[in-house]
C-alpha cells in the first residue's frame, strides 16, 4: 500500500506492506537506523520516536497508522551543527553508556518536557517509567533531563 | 596539569545523540538473507520427527536447516574442567532440553518471511519429565543426560569440617534463594555474515571479537586469517555476550553453505530464552560465634542451578568459593557447591558472576547473626572487618586481597546516610505502630577484578598528521574505553584527546584480545595502552634528541603544547607530526605491548540502603541509596560513577522485582520485557555516591575494576533493609525478589507464628 510520510522535515511516499511496523520503515527503507528495537511488547521505548509532536513507540505503529504524518527522529532532532539541549544536556551529564536506550529516551524527554516544561524529579521519573535503560541506573538520566529543562523553555 | 582523575566527557556521545551507534542489525549487508530459528516449545523432550517440507515451500524461503544437516565442528570444550559431556549442539540433536533451544534454521529473502516460515516447521516431541530446580535436579531421578549417568557438572568442596561449629556460642542457619534473572542488555543478540574473496566477515555483538574468531575458527574449520570479526557497537552484554552462542556461529556457517550474506537478530522473546541467565543459586548459610559479636565461623553450601548445558553458569561457584568470606576475618570457613543441569536456560555470567551470590549470602547471614544476638549490624560488621593494616590478607579460601580499608568504607557510608538518625526515625516509627515501616539495610562487601588470568593487547601510533591511533584487545559495550583510553595517552604525549582514535572490536586490525568482563579493562587493557605511549614519547624524545642534536636526557616533551625541546630552550623545538615523519623510515613512532597483571585486585565498598514498607500491603519503596566504592584510583570520575550508578540499579533490581520464573512443566512465564521485572526510572531513587580510593600496588595507575561492584554491593543492602523494616515484626527472612506479595506473606506469617505461641 501507499503512504506518504513527512520524516524529519522531508515528505516521502512508498510503497510498503500492510503490516510493516513504523520502526521498520524508519530503518530498514529509509535507512534511519537511530531508533532501535529493543523489545517486541511496548515496554523498553528504545524504538520512541515523534508522530505530529507526540512520543510514540515505533515497534507498535504500522507504518500506515502514520500515513499523512510527521515524524521526528533522532537524526532530525539537531539543528543542522547545534544539537537539542537534551542531547547536549545528556553527554553533559554521561546520561548513556552503551547507547542503545538512548535515541529513544532522547525523544521520549522531548515529549516529556513538552508536557511539563518544568518538571520535578519525580515527574521525570514517572514520565520517563516506560523508557528502560539497563547501563545508567536511570541517575544521570534524571539529571540531565532536569538540567535541560530551562534551555528547552526558552526556545 | 594531569588530565587524569577529571571529570572528561565522553567523545563517543555526539554520534549516539546525533545519529546513533551502528549497531549489528544497523549495518547494512548487501543482498543478505535473515535467519530465523525455529525453538523448542517443551522443556525436555524426544523429537520424535522434524518435518521442513511445509517450511520449505513458503514464500521467500531459500532453506530451512536442522541437526542432520550441520557439518560443523562440535563446540571446543568451554571450560576443561566441566564435565565435557553435557555440551550443547548447534541446533538440538534428538532432545530438547529447554523451551527456547534453537531446533532448526530458516533462511528467508526478506525478514518479515521468517517467522511466517518458521511457524510451519512441524516437530513431534514426545515428552521426557522435567527438571526445573538445582534441587530436584540433585535427587538425579530425572536425567538430562542419561548416558552420563549425573546432573552434576561440577563440584567443589572445600575445609569440610563436622567441627566447624563447636566452641560457638551462637549459630544461625538460614536456606537462601538467590533467583535467576535475566541480563537483559538493551540490544538483543545479533549478527551478521558474509565472504568476500575466500574470507569470512561476521560482525558480531560481543563482548570479545577475539573469541567469536576463535570459535568460528574451531566450528567452521577455517585457518585463523580467513577470519575477520567485527564488534560494532555493542548495547550492553553484563557478561552474557561473552561467548559466542550457537545462534551466531550458524550464521556464518550459513552464509558459507548458502553463498549469501546473512543476517540474524532475535526478537526480546527469544533473547530471554535464549541468551544466558544469571545467578541461581540455593545456599545453606550458617554462622557461628559469639554473643560480644565475633564471627568464628561461616560454611556455606550452594546448589547452583547450571540451566540445561555444562557451560560457564556450571563454573560460577567457583567465583563464590573465591569471595566466600568477604571483608570479614573470620578464622574457620567451609564451602561446597554442587553445581545442576536443569531444563532451563543455560546459565552464564551476568554482573558480578558468582561474586554477588557470596556477598549476598555473607551479608545476609551477618545481619541473622547481629539479629540474634541483639547487637545493631553495623556494629557487628565493624568488629569482624579484615584490618586496614592487615594487606595484602590471605581469606581461610585462599584468596589474596590486595589493598583495602573496610572500616573507612563502613564508615563514610554510614555518615553520608546520617546511620543514628535514621534507626532513631525507625524507632519512632516502630513505637508510633505506623502502618509505612522504615527499614536500613547494610552490606560491606570486597569482590575480585580481572580474575581471569590472561594479558591484554595495547599498541599507540603517532601518525605524521600528528594524530594517534589507539588499538586495544579490550571491548566495550557502553564503558567509555575511547575517553578513557585517550585519558591515558593524552597525559603520556601532551596531545588533546579529540586527536587520538581509539579502535577496537576488529581481530583484521587488532591482533589479539581478550575483550570486556570481569571488570578487567582498564586495569589490563588500559595499562597496556598506557605503557604503549610511554614507550612511544620515549621513542620520539631520542629521534628529538637527534633532530635537536642534543642529549637525549637534555630533551622534553612540552605536554601543553605537545612538542619536544631541549630543556631552558623552548623556541626550537619538534611537533608530533615532524617526528611521526621523519620516524616513518624507522617503523613509525609505534608500540605495542602485551600487558599481564601479577594478580587480581579487590574493589570493595559499603552500601546503605533505606527502604519503606507499607506493613498492609507488602509494598516496597527504596527512598534512599548510599554507595561507597572503591575501585582503586579512578582515572575518570564521571565514567566510574556511571559504572556504579548502572549496578546499583541494577543491584537493587534483584533484590525487588527481578525473576526469572517457569512453571511446573518448564515454561517460561516471565518471557519478555511486559512480564519480566526489568526496573525503570519510576522505582528507583537518585543515588548518593561517596568516593573513596585506595590504589592497588599491582599496577602503575593504582585502579581496580569498577564494572561490577555496584550490582554486588547494592543486593545485599537492598535486602536487609527490606528485612529490617518488618523485623520487629518477627520476620527473620524474605526471599528475594521482594514483591509486594512475599513481604506481605512474611508478615502475616510471622503473625501466624506468633499467635500460635500465645
Amino acid at each position: 500500500m501507499k503512504v506518504t510520510l513527512t520524516v524529519n522535515g522531508a515528505e516521502r511516499t512508498d510503497d510498503v506492506e500492510a503490516r510493516l511496523l513504523l520502526v521498520h520503515y524508519l530503518r530498514e527503507v529509509l535507512g534511519l537506523t537511530g531508533t532501535n528495537v529493543g523489545c517486541d511488547t511496548t515496554s523498553c521505548g528504545a524504538c520512541t520516536v515523534l508522530l505530529d509532536g507526540e512520543s510514540v513507540k515505533s515497534c507498535t505503529l504500522l507504518t500506515a497508522q502514520a500515513d499523512g504524518g510527521q515524524v521526528t527522529t533522532i537524526e532530525g532532532l539537531a539543528r543542522g551543527q547545534e544539537m537539542h539541549p537534551l542531547q547536549r544536556a545528556f553527554q553533559e551529564n554521561h546520561a548513556l553508556q552503551c547507547g542503545y536506550c538512548t535515541p529513544g529516551m532522547v525523544m521520549a524527554a522531548v515529549s516529556l518536557l513538552a508536557e511539563h516544561p518544568d518538571p520535578t524529579e519525580a515527574e521525570v521519573r514517572t514520565g520517563l517509567e516506560g523508557n528502560l535503560c539497563r547501563c545508567t541506573g536511570y541517575h544521570n538520566i534524571v539529571k540531565a533531563v532536569l538540567a535541560a529543562a530551562p534551555s528547552v523553555r526558552g526556545r | 596539569m594531569s588530565i587524569l582523575g577529571n571529570r572528561v566527557l565522553r567523545k563517543e556521545d555526539p554520534k549516539f545523540l546525533t545519529v546513533g551507534g551502528t549497531y549489528v542489525d544497523d549495518v547494512r549487508v548487501d543482498g543478505a538473507l535473515y535467519a530465523t530459528y525455529v525453538r523448542s516449545t517443551m522443556a525436555h523432550a524426544r523429537i520424535a520427527a522434524l518435518d521442513v517440507e511445509e517450511a520449505r515451500k513458503a514464500p521467500g524461503v531459500v532453506a530451512v536447516f536442522s541437526a542432520a544437516d550441520l557439518d560443523m565442528a562440535p563446540a571446543a570444550p568451554e571450560m576443561a574442567f566441566l564435565n565435557q559431556a553435557m555440551t550443547r549442539p548447534a541446533l538440538a540433536q534428538g532432545v530438547v532440553r529447554f523451551v527456547g533451544e534453537p531446533v532448526a534454521v530458516v533462511v528467508t529473502e526478506e525478514r518479515y518471511q521468517g517467522p511466517d516460515a518458521a511457524e510451519l516447521v512441524f516437530v513431534d516431541y514426545e515428552p521426557l519429565p522435567v527438571v526445573m530446580s538445582a534441587e530436584e535436579s540433585a535427587a538425579q531421578d530425572v536425567l538430562l543426560f542419561p548416558d552420563v549417568g549425573t546432573n552434576v557438572a561440577f563440584e567443589l568442596a572445600f575445609g569440610r569440617d563436622e567441627s566447624l561449629f563447636d566452641g560457638c556460642e551462637v549459630v544461625v542457619r538460614q536456606r537462601i534463594v538467590n533467583q535467576r534473572v535475566a541480563p537483559c542488555p538493551l540490544e538483543v543478540r545479533a549478527a551478521a555474515a558474509e565472504w568476500r574473496d575466500g574470507r569470512l566477515l561476521h560482525y558480531a555483538s560481543t563482548q570479545g571479537a577475539h573469541g567469536v574468531k576463535d570459535a568460528l575458527v574451531a566450528r567452521l574449520g577455517l585457518e585463523a586469517d580467513q577470519v575477520r570479526v567485527v564488534a560494532p557497537d555493542v548495547g550492553g552484554g553484563f557478561g552474557a555476550k561473552m561467548g559466542p552462542y550457537p545462534e551466531e556461529i550458524l550464521v556464518a556457517w550459513l552464509a558459507r553453505k548458502l553463498d549469501r550474506p546473512v543476517r540474524w537478530v532475535e526478537t526480546r522473546s527469544e533473547s530471554m530464552v535464549g541468551l544466558g541467565h544469571g545467578r541461581g543459586q540455593v545456599q545453606e548459610v550458617e554462622m557461628g560465634g559469639s554473643r560480644q559479636g565475633k564471627v568464628e565461623a561461616y560454611r556455606i553450601t550452594v546448589l547452583q542451578d547450571s540451566g540445561a548445558y555444562a557451560a560457564i553458569g556450571a563454573m560460577l561457584p567457583f567465583m563464590t568459593r573465591t569471595m566466600a568470606s568477604g571483608v570479614y576475618a573470620i578464622p574457620k570457613v567451609e564451602f561446597n557447591s554442587r553445581s545442576l543441569l536443569t531444563n532451563t536456560t543455560p546459565m552464564t555470567a551476568y554482573r558480578g558472576a558468582g561474586r554477588p551470590e557470596a556477598t549476598a549470602a555473607l551479608e545476609r547471614a551477618v545481619d541473622m547473626f547481629a539479629a540474634e544476638i541483639g547487637m545493631d549490624p553495623a556494629e557487628v560488621r565493624r568488629r569482624n572487618l579484615i584490618p586496614a593494616d592487615a594487606f595484602p590478607f590471605t581469606t581461610p579460601t585462599g584468596t589474596t586481597y590486595d589493598s583495602g580499608n573496610y572500616a573507612r568504607g563502613l564508615d563514610l557510608a554510614l555518615e553520608a546516610a546520617g546511620y543514628d538518625g535514621l534507626r532513631e526515625e525507625q524507632r519512632r516509627r516502630r513505637e508510633a505502630g505506623d502502618v509505612v515501616q522504615l527499614g536500613i539495610g547494610l552490606s560491606v562487601y570486597v569482590e575480585i577484578t580481572s580474575g581471569i588470568p590472561g594479558s591484554e593487547f595495547g599498541a599507540v601510533e603517532v601518525r605524521p598528521d600528528g594524530k594517534v591511533t589507539v588499538r586495544t584487545g579490550t571491548s566495550p559495550h557502553g564503558q567509555g574505553h575511547a575517553t578513557a583510553f585517550s585519558m591515558l595517552v593524552s597525559e603520556q604525549l601532551g596531545i588533546p584527546i579529540e586527536d587520538i582514535e581509539v579502535i577496537h572490536g576488529d581481530t583484521d586490525v587488532v591482533p589479539r584480545g581478550q575483550g570486556t568482563a570481569g571488570s578487567r579493562s582498564l586495569q589490563t587493557g588500559g595499562v597496556a595502552v598506557n605503557q604503549a605511549a610511554a614507550q612511544v614519547a620515549d621513542k620520539a624524545r631520542q629521534l628529538a634528541a637527534e633532530l635537536l642534536e642534543a642529549n637525549v636526557d637534555d630533551v622534553v616533551l612540552d605536554k601543553v603544547g605537545g612538542r619536544f625541546h631541549v630543556t631552558g630552550t623552548p623556541a626550537v623545538s619538534r611537533s608530533w607530526s615532524e617526528l611521526a615523519g621523519a620516524a616513518s623510515d624507522r617503523g613509525g613512532l609505534a608500540a605495542e605491548v602485551d600487558y599481564t597483571q601479577a594478580g587480581p585486585t579487590f574493589p570493595f565498598g559499603a552500601h546503605v540502603a533505606v527502604a519503606q514498607v507499607d506493613t498492609e500491603t507488602g509494598r516496597v519503596q527504596l527512598v534512599r541509596m548510599v554507595a561507597v566504592d572503591d575501585a582503586g584510583r579512578i582515572l575518570n570520575p564521571l565514567l566510574a560513577e556511571g559504572q556504579v550508578h548502572g549496578g546499583l540499579a541494577q543491584g537493587a533490581a534483584q533484590a525487588l522485582l527481578e525473576e526469572m520464573r517457569y512453571d511446573e512443566d518448564g515454561n517460561p512465564v516471565t518471557s519478555n520485557l511486559a512480564d519480566y521485572g526489568f526496573i525503570s526510572a519510576a522505582e528507583l531513587p537518585s543515588f548518593e555516591t561517596v568516593r573513596l580510593e585506595t590504589p592497588t600496588p599491582l599496577n602503575e595507575l593504582g585502579a581496580k575494576g569498577i564494572g561490577e561492584s555496584g550490582t554486588i554491593g547494592s543486593t545485599p543492602a537492598v535486602h536487609n533493609a527490606v528485612v529490617d523494616a518488618v523485623t520487629h515484626l518477627g520476620v527473620r527472612h524474605i526471599d528475594m525478589p521482594l514483591t509486594a506479595e512475599r513481604v506481605w506473606r512474611a508478615i502475616q506469617d510471622a503473625k501466624d507464628s506468633k499467635g500460635g505461641r500465645s
